[in-house]
C-alpha cells in the first residue's frame, strides 16, 4: 500500500491529483427500479475499447488487398496461434457492441434521458451509433469473401440510390463504378482510421458531457422523489457502481470467449467479382430492418420511385429522431407520451423486421 | 412558276422523251438484276405439292445455293428459262429426280474433284466416295440395295448444311440421331439381322451423356468410332485401337496385361468385353466383383489366380473408398463444430484423384500395381484424417480453455460480488 | 440493486472482518490473477509470428534447387490448386497449372514426350501450356517462376 501512497503523493505534487479523484469520488448513480439500464452505456463503451485492441491485434496480420485479405484472415484463423480466438471476439464483439448500442439507445429514449439539458449527449450518442453502424459495415468486407462481397454491393447500391448525391456518394464508397480491390483499401482505411478518429472525438464528447451533466433520472422516479425526498437512493459511483461494472465487464468476456471457442464465426469463400451473385444475400443483422423494408415496399408508389421513397423516408426518419430532444421538452408536454407510443413502437417494428429478415429467402 | 415555264411544260417534246427513256431503263433494271438470281425452278416448284414442292426459303438455307449453285447444278436443266419445256428440256442436260442409287455419284462429280472443290474450301476432304465404296452402305448399294443409305439420306436434300452447322444433320450433336432413322427403325432393319437398339443403348452412356447433354464436342458419336464415309463397325482386332484414340493409358495398361493375349486367342474384342460397346456406363467397382453375376466370374472361378487378383483389387480399392470416406466424416465434424479445416478438403481431391489413377489401372490387371497407387490414395487420406483428428483435438483444446477462463471469471465474480457486499454493508452509499 | 442499510447483514465478532476481507480479497485477487493470465498467455502467443509466413494466394514456394533432375517435373500444391514445376533438359523452369481444361483431371510431366499429357483422354498441351493434341478445348494457365537463393519461387502471372 505503501507504494501506491508514493505515487499518489507525487501524482497530487504535479496534477493536483487529488483534487481530480475529489471530483470523481462525488460522482452519484441513482438508485430506482430502472438503475440496471445504467449499465448499458458503459457496457457499450467496453465492447468498444475490446473491439480497438483486438482489431489492433488482427491488425499485425490483416493484410487489406484484394489478393491477400482472405488469404491472411484464413492464416489468423489455422495458423497464428490463438487467431480464431481474436478474430472470432471481434466479430463477435462487434454484434454484440452495435446490439448494446440499439439497446443503450432505446433505454435511454424510454427513461427520457435526451431531454434538456442533455440534448447534445443524444446528438452526439446517435453520431456515435452511426458510426458504429460504420464500423460494422466498413469491417464487414475485409475478410473478402463471397457473402461481404456481395452485402457490400448491395448496400452501397441502395446508397447510390439517394436523390441528386447517390451517384457521387457510391463512387466515393467504392473507389470506383463496381466493388473491387480499390474499395476494400479504402473501406480498410475508414475502418482503422477515419471512423477510429471519428469516433473517439464524439465519444469523448460523449462521455465529458455525461460527466458534466450527471446520471439522468426518469422523469416519473423525479416526480416520486420530489413528493418524498427520503425515498432518494444513489450509489457512489468509485467503488460501488464500477465494481458492479466490472462484474458485468467480466460476464461479457466470459460470453465473448464461450461464444469463439464454441460458435468461431466462419470464413466462407473467398470472393469472386465474375460469378454470380448467390440467392438470398442479406446484410448483416444490424441492416436487415431497413433491407426487408426496402424489400417490401412496392416497386412504384404512384409515381415515385419505391425503394427511392424507402431511403428517402428512412433518411427524414433518422433527422426526427437525431433531433428528438428538441421537440419533447418536458414531461407535461403531449409530445413526450408520442415520442414514448413511437419509440415503442420503433422498437417493435425494428425487431420484428430484423426477424422477418433474418427468416425470409 | 411563270407563265412561261407552264407553257415550256406543256411543250411534250421537252420532256416526253426523258421520260421515256427512263421507263425503258428502268424495265432493263429488272431484268439485269433478275437475270443473276432467276431460278425459275423454284419460282414453279415453290407453288407445287410435296415431294415435288421445293421453295425458296428451303434452298436458301442449302449451302450450295449460298454458295450460287442452282438447281441445274445435279438435276440439269436450264434454270433461266420460263418455258418448262426448255427448262426441263434434254437440251439442257436435265436429268430429272435423280435415282438413289446413282446420288454418290452425281454428288461426287463435285466432291471428289480437287481442283473444283479448292475453289470453294481448299480444306474440304474430296475422297468421301471412295471412303463410301468401302463401307456397308456403300457395298451394298453396289450389290444393288436400295434400301441403304445414301448422301442425301444423312446430309439433307435441298437444305443441306454444313457439318459444323449446330442445324446440320450430321453436325456431331445430331449424328446419332440421324442414323437411328434407319437403324433403330425394327422394321426397316428387318431384313439385315442387325441391333436395332443401339441407339437407345447409346443414349445410356456416358458418351452420349458427354456430348449431347454437356455439350463436350470431344466425345463419341456414331461416326467418331464407325467412320462416316466409310461406315463400317470395327472389327474384333481393331475395337481396342477405336477406343484407344482417346483412352490411351488404358489401352496402353491392357496391352500390357495378361488379357491382351488371352483376349485375342479368344477373339475376344478388348475393351466391349467388360465395358460393352454402345452401352458404355460409368463403371463401377462392381464390375471387378467375383460373385456369379459379375464379369470376372464369366471366366475366372474360384481359385484360379485371376480371380484372387480381381478380390484383391477390389478389395484394395474398398479400402481406399472406406478410407475417404471415414476421413470426409471427421472433416465434417469438424466443420460443424466450426474448425477451419479447408487446406485439408483441398488435400481430399488429390486422394480422389489416386482413387481415379487406381481405377485405370485395374486395367494392367497386375494386383500390385493396383496396391501401389492404393497405397498412395490411403497416404492421404491418412494424412487427412489426421488433420481431421487434429481439428477436433483443437476443438476439445479449446472447449477445455474455455473452462479454465470461466471457471475463473466466476471466481472474479463471486469476489467482486462479497467485496461489494462487503464495503456496502459498513461504508454505506451516500 | 444494493442499498446503503444502516445495520450491517448480521451482528459481527471484531476480528472476524479482517479475515472476511483477506478472504475475500483473496479470492478476488486469486480470480483476477487466473483470469488475467488467461488472458495474457493466448495474447502473448498470438504476437509471436507463426513458422510457416503467409505469402498470400499468389505466390508459392514450388520447391528447391536439386529437388527436380532435368527432364522432369513435379505436382506441387499452388493455393488451392494444383500445378505443375518441370525442369525441361535445357535447364528451365516452367510452371503451369495442372488442371486438364477438359475434365479436370490432373496432368502431368511425359520424360518420353517432353510434354505435358492428361492420362484421362489422351490430352496434350505443350511446355507454353497450349493445347496441341486431344480434347482439351483450352491452354493450360502459365506461372511466373523465380529462383531466390535455392527456392523456387511461383507467382501468378502479372499482366498476362
Amino acid at each position: 500500500m505503501g507504494v501506491f501512497r508514493g505515487i499518489h503523493d507525487w501524482l497530487d505534487e504535479r496534477f493536483g491529483w487529488a483534487e481530480l479523484t475529489a471530483v470523481l469520488k462525488k460522482k452519484t448513480v441513482p438508485v430506482h427500479r430502472f438503475s440496471y439500464w445504467y449499465f448499458l452505456g458503459g457496457m457499450t463503451l467496453f465492447l468498444f475499447v475490446l473491439q480497438v485492441l483486438t482489431g489492433i491485434l488482427l491488425l499485425l496480420y490483416y493484410r487489406p488487398t484484394s489478393s491477400g485479405a482472405f488469404e491472411s484472415v484464413s492464416y489468423i484463423m489455422t495458423q497464428v496461434k490463438f487467431g480464431w480466438l481474436v478474430r472470432s471476439i471481434h466479430s463477435w464483439g462487434a454484434n454484440l457492441m452495435i446490439g448494446m448500442a440499439f439497446a443503450h439507445m432505446f433505454s435511454v429514449l424510454f427513461l427520457k434521458s435526451y431531454r434538456k439539458p442533455r440534448e447534445l449527449t443524444w446528438v452526439s450518442g446517435m453520431v456515435l451509433l452511426l458510426l458504429a453502424l460504420g464500423f460494422g459495415f466498413s469491417g464487414y468486407l475485409l475478410p473478402w469473401n463471397t457473402l461481404a462481397f456481395f452485402a457490400t454491393t448491395v448496400g452501397t447500391d441502395i446508397a447510390g440510390q439517394i436523390p441528386a448525391i447517390g451517384h457521387w456518394l457510391l463512387v466515393f464508397l467504392r473507389g470506383g463504378d463496381q466493388v473491387t480491390g480499390a474499395t476494400l483499401t479504402r473501406f480498410f482505411g475508414f475502418h482503422v482510421a477515419v471512423l477510429p478518429g471519428l469516433a473517439t472525438l464524439f465519444l469523448l464528447l460523449h462521455l465529458l458531457l455525461v460527466q458534466r451533466f450527471g446520471i439522468s433520472v426518469p422523469p416519473r422516479i423525479e416526480a416520486e422523489w420530489e413528493a418524498q425526498p427520503q425515498k432518494r437512493r444513489e450509489l457512489h459511483f468509485f467503488p460501488n457502481f464500477l465494481l458492479r461494472e466490472m462484474m458485468a465487464w467480466y460476464i461479457a468476456l466470459g460470453v465473448l470467449g464461450a461464444l469463439a471457442a464454441l460458435l468461431p464465426w466462419g470464413l466462407g469463400t473467398k470472393a469472386d467479382p465474375f460469378a454470380p451473385a448467390p440467392a438470398g444475400i442479406k446484410p448483416e443483422w444490424y441492416f436487415l430492418f431497413m433491407f426487408q423494408t426496402l424489400k417490401w415496399i412496392p416497386a412504384k408508389i404512384w409515381f415515385f420511385d419505391g425503394e427511392l421513397l424507402g431511403v428517402l423516408g428512412f433518411g427524414v426518419a433518422g433527422l426526427l429522431w437525431l433531433l428528438l430532444p428538441f421537440f419533447d421538452k418536458g414531461p407535461s408536454h403531449r409530445i413526450s407520451r408520442w415520442v414514448t407510443g413511437i419509440g415503442i413502437f420503433m422498437l417493435f417494428y425494428v425487431l420484428s423486421m430484423t426477424v422477418v429478415g433474418y427468416i425470409a429467402k | 412558276m411563270t407563265i412561261e415555264d407552264i407553257a415550256a411544260l406543256r411543250d411534250s417534246r421537252a420532256w416526253l422523251p426523258p421520260l421515256l427513256l427512263l421507263l425503258a431503263l428502268s424495265c432493263l433494271f429488272p431484268a439485269v438484276s433478275y437475270a443473276q438470281t432467276r431460278n425459275t425452278c423454284i419460282e414453279c416448284h415453290s407453288l407445287l405439292d410435296p415431294p415435288l414442292r421445293v421453295t425458296q426459303e428451303d434452298f436458301s438455307q442449302d449451302i450450295h445455293s449460298q454458295k450460287g449453285l442452282t438447281c441445274a447444278a445435279c438435276h440439269g436443266g436450264d434454270p433461266t428459262s420460263d418455258d418448262p419445256n426448255v427448262a426441263m428440256g434434254r437440251a439442257a442436260g436435265f436429268r430429272g429426280k435423280i435415282e438413289h442409287n446413282r446420288v454418290p455419284e452425281v454428288c461426287a462429280k463435285c466432291h471428289s474433284d480437287v481442283a473444283y472443290m479448292r475453289q470453294f474450301n481448299p480444306s474440304l476432304r474430296t475422297d468421301q466416295l471412295s471412303q463410301y465404296r468401302t463401307s456397308v452402305h456403300g457395298r451394298r448399294l453396289a450389290q444393288g440395295d436400295a434400301r441403304v443409305a445414301v448422301c442425301t439420306d444423312c446430309h439433307g436434300l435441298h437444305n443441306i448444311r454444313p457439318a459444323s452447322d449446330s442445324r446440320s444433320r450430321v453436325h456431331p450433336l445430331n449424328v446419332a440421331e440421324t442414323c437411328a432413322r434407319c437403324h433403330a427403325d425394327s422394321q426397316y432393319m428387318k431384313s439385315y439381322g442387325i441391333p436395332t437398339d443401339q441407339y437407345a443403348k447409346y443414349k445410356a452412356s456416358v458418351h452420349h451423356e458427354a456430348l449431347v447433354v454437356r455439350g463436350d464436342l470431344s466425345a463419341p458419336t456414331c461416326t467418331t468410332c464407325h467412320g462416316n464415309h466409310g461406315a463400317t463397325p470395327p472389327g474384333v482386332a481393331s475395337v481396342e485401337f477405336v477406343c484407344s484414340t482417346c483412352h490411351a493409358f488404358q489401352a496402353q495398361l491392357f496391352d500390357q496385361s495378361p488379357h491382351k493375349d488371352a483376349f485375342t486367342a479368344m477373339s475376344l474384342p478388348g475393351c466391349v468385353t467388360c465395358h460393352e460397346n454402345h452401352r458404355i456406363v460409368h463403371p463401377t467397382d462392381a464390375l471387378l466383383a467375383t460373385n456369379e453375376n459379375s464379369l470376372c466370374g464369366r471366366c475366372h472361378s474360384s481359385g484360379d489366380p485371376g480371380f484372387e487378383g480381381a478380390q484383391t483389387m477390389h478389395a484394395g480399392l474398398a479400402r481406399l473408398q472406406a478410407a475417404m470416406e471415414k476421413s470426409d466424416e471427421v472433416l465434417g465434424q469438424a466443420e460443424r463444430s466450426g474448425m477451419e479445416v479447408s487446406q485439408a478438403r483441398l488435400a481430399e481431391s488429390q486422394a480422389r484423384d489416386a482413387l481415379t489413377k487406381a481405377r485405370v489401372t485395374i486395367h494392367s490387371f497386375t494386383p500390385a500395381r493396383v496396391a501401389a497407387d492404393v497405397q498412395e490414395g490411403l497416404k492421404v487420406s491418412h494424412a487427412t484424417l489426421e488433420a481431421g483428428m487434429q481439428a477436433l483435438a483443437e476443438r476439445d483444446y479449446r472447449r477445455k480453455g474455455l473452462g479454465i477462463t470461466v471457471f475463473a471469471i466466476i471466481v472474479v465474480l463471486i469476489g467482486l460480488w462479497l467485496w461489494i457486499r462487503e464495503i456496502e454493508s459498513k461504508k454505506g452509499s451516500a | 440493486m444494493q442499498t446503503e442499510k444502516s445495520d450491517g447483514p448480521a451482528p459481527r465478532e471484531a476480528g472476524a472482518g479482517p479475515t472476511r476481507r483477506r478472504l475475500i480479497g483473496f479470492i478476488l485477487g486469486g480470480g483476477l490473477i487466473a483470469s488475467a493470465a488467461s488472458f495474457l498467455y493466448p495474447l502473448l502467443r498470438y504476437l509471436l509470428p507463426p513458422p510457416s509466413a503467409d505469402l498470400g494466394s499468389d505466390t508459392v514456394v514450388a520447391g528447391k534447387i536439386g529437388e527436380l533432375k532435368p527432364n522432369s517435373g513435379k505436382i506441387f500444391a499452388f493455393g488451392s490448386r494444383p500445378a505443375l514445376l518441370v525442369l525441361t533438359a535445357e535447364g528451365e523452369y516452367r510452371a503451369l497449372s495442372a488442371t486438364c481444361t477438359h475434365l479436370n483431371c490432373t496432368v502431368q510431366y511425359r520424360t518420353d514426350l517432353r510434354e505435358v499429357w492428361c492420362a484421362c483422354h489422351n490430352g496434350l498441351y505443350d511446355l507454353n501450356g497450349r493445347n496441341i493434341s486431344g480434347p482439351p478445348p483450352r491452354p493450360l494457365q502459365q506461372y511466373d517462376v523465380h529462383v531466390r537463393g535455392d527456392e523456387i519461387i511461383v507467382s501468378q502471372s502479372r499482366g498476362a
